[in-house]
């Protein structure tokens, strides 16, 4: 995500607005008429794979599928960049997910067509991120931004490569996290070293108020050694109607989801929930990625 | 000619003479080269010797005239090396070590996860950097992870 200046963020955003009624089914498209996509998925997901999908065929475009990993060559001993190899040349793009840090970089190295990084080891997700910043820009702004993101900050990829993405547009930011899952300070140091102004606390508390946007993230289990520290800090992290009494009129509550229990079933019913129109967007977002990448838009 | 009765070390007629390493650095400097037994020629060298500025390594390479992107590689473990070319015993020609802006198959990745641990036929690939501090930050280009200590612990 950190390749990527404003201009072209701002260009995959404006292409996604545009193709935003396609995902909707109001518009119809032919722009991945007659192209094979193939789709390579070496470790489970559901959502990314699932909206991938839909994108290519409200493109009008063919899908290949990797099939199970399990049945493929890929348990046969076959590295990366052979299969990388033999696909590129059967497809005209390829999306894949992999569980190794850079195997997408890898892969473009050895890909004859071009590489959608659908996710790669624990560090990048990219169109994740794009999806958020559309979904930013659509239910808020972009500009200056007052964001508080919540969870676990240190392993959470997508607030990572928010925190980059948004420094772009000047930012205000607040951090909301037990202590053991704050964010990086690497990360700190960077979002200041770039003037935006940085906030760092433990609860809710005279946060909400203050937030134009609130990304909420996961915070797992298996991060807690003691099953009782975790109940501690999710009960204190956990989103409720009560604790949003407070909110700006205008806030919007974003989560890359999943979610387990930080956001209330009841906020789902609030103005201020934003989730799921995030979840849809992620159709027009990779609908462009997909188009610029394929050259069918400019 | 100079005399050369007082080198520590053997006198040699062509070749490298590789100057001013940190000390304790001079093995990590061959490694870096990729000098092993099996190359031609002597290799000698010095560890510890007294220098202007305090303690030195000193390394010496017969009959072999290395290259500039090979020397430069030497500036992430001894960024102050002096690099002296030998003909006919005389210092022909005396630079300094360069950090090179990128470096490949050199250094290995410290993110276990990073897809150039694996088995793929890839080389390590990194981009080199000064830190704000003046240090040397290796940055992977798969993974993005950065290594700023103890480079030469993690070298291929
Ligand atoms: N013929 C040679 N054989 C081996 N080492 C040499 C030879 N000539 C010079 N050196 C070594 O190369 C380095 C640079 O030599 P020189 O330019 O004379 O010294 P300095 O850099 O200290 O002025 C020194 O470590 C010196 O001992
Ligand atoms: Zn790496």
């Amino acid at each position: 995500m950190k390749d990527f200046s404003r201009e072209e963020i701002d260009h995959v955003l404006d292409t996604a607005e545009k193709l935003e009624p396609v995902a909707r089914g109001i518009e119809k498209s032919r722009l991945l008429d007659g192209k094979i996509i193939a789709l390579l998925f070496f470790e489970p997901s559901t959502r990314t794979r699932l909206s991938f999908e839909t994108a290519i065929q409200r493109l009008g475009g063919q899908i290949i599928n990797l099939g199970s990993v399990e049945a493929s060559s890929v348990m046969k001993g076959e590295n990366l960049a052979d299969t990388i190899r033999v696909i590129s040349k059967y497809a005209d793009l390829i999306v894949m997910r992999h569980p190794q840090d850079g195997s997408a970089h890898m892969a473009s190295e050895f890909s004859s067509v071009p590489i959608i990084n659908g996710g790669d080891g624990s560090i990048h997700h990219p169109t994740q991120t794009f999806l958020d910043l559309y979904t930013i820009r659509r239910e808020s702004h972009l500009e200056g931004l007052k964001i508080t993101m919540a969870g676990d900050l240190k392993y959470g990829r997508t607030v990572h490569s928010l925190c980059h993405a948004l420094s772009l547009y000047g930012a205000e930011m607040t951090f909301v996290s037990p202590p053991e899952l704050r964010m990086p300070s690497e990360i700190v140091r960077d979002m200041e070293r770039r003037n935006i102004k940085v906030r760092e606390t433990d609860s809710f508390e005279n946060v909400i108020g203050d937030t134009e946007v609130l990304y909420m993230t996961r915070v797992q289990q298996e991060r807690f050694p003691d099953p009782e520290e975790y109940e501690k800090v999710k009960n204190k992290l956990k989103l409720t109607g009560e604790l949003l009494e407070g909110a700006a009129p205008d806030l919007k509550i974003l989560h890359p989801l999943p979610r387990v229990n930080e956001i209330a079933p009841e906020v789902d019913d609030t103005p201020y929930a934003c989730y799921f129109q995030q979840a849809f967007y992620g159709v027009p977002t990779r609908m462009a990625l997909l188009a610029l990448a394929m050259g069918v838009i400019e | 000619m100079k005399d050369k009765r007082d080198l520590k070390v053997q006198a040699i007629g062509n070749g490298t003479v590789i100057d001013h390493i940190e000390a304790g650095q001079a093995l990590n400097v061959l490694r870096i080269l990729g000098i092993s037994a099996n190359c031609q020629g002597t290799v000698s060298f010095l560890m510890n010797a007294p220098g202007a500025k305090g303690r030195k390594d000193v390394v010496k390479i017969e009959g072999r005239e290395l290259n500039v992107e090979e020397l430069n590689r030497i500036s992430l473990i001894a960024p102050n090396a002096t690099v002296n070319i030998i003909r006919d015993f005389e210092v022909l020609q005396k630079k300094n070590v360069v950090l090179p802006t990128y470096v490949e198959g050199v250094v290995r990745c410290i993110n276990p996860n990073c897809i150039s641990n694996s088995t793929e036929p890839i080389k390590s690939k990194f981009s080199v950097v000064r830190s704000e501090g003046g240090g040397v930050v290796l940055r992977c280009l798969y993974c993005e992870h950065a290594i700023s200590e103890n480079i030469a612990e993690h070298l291929v």
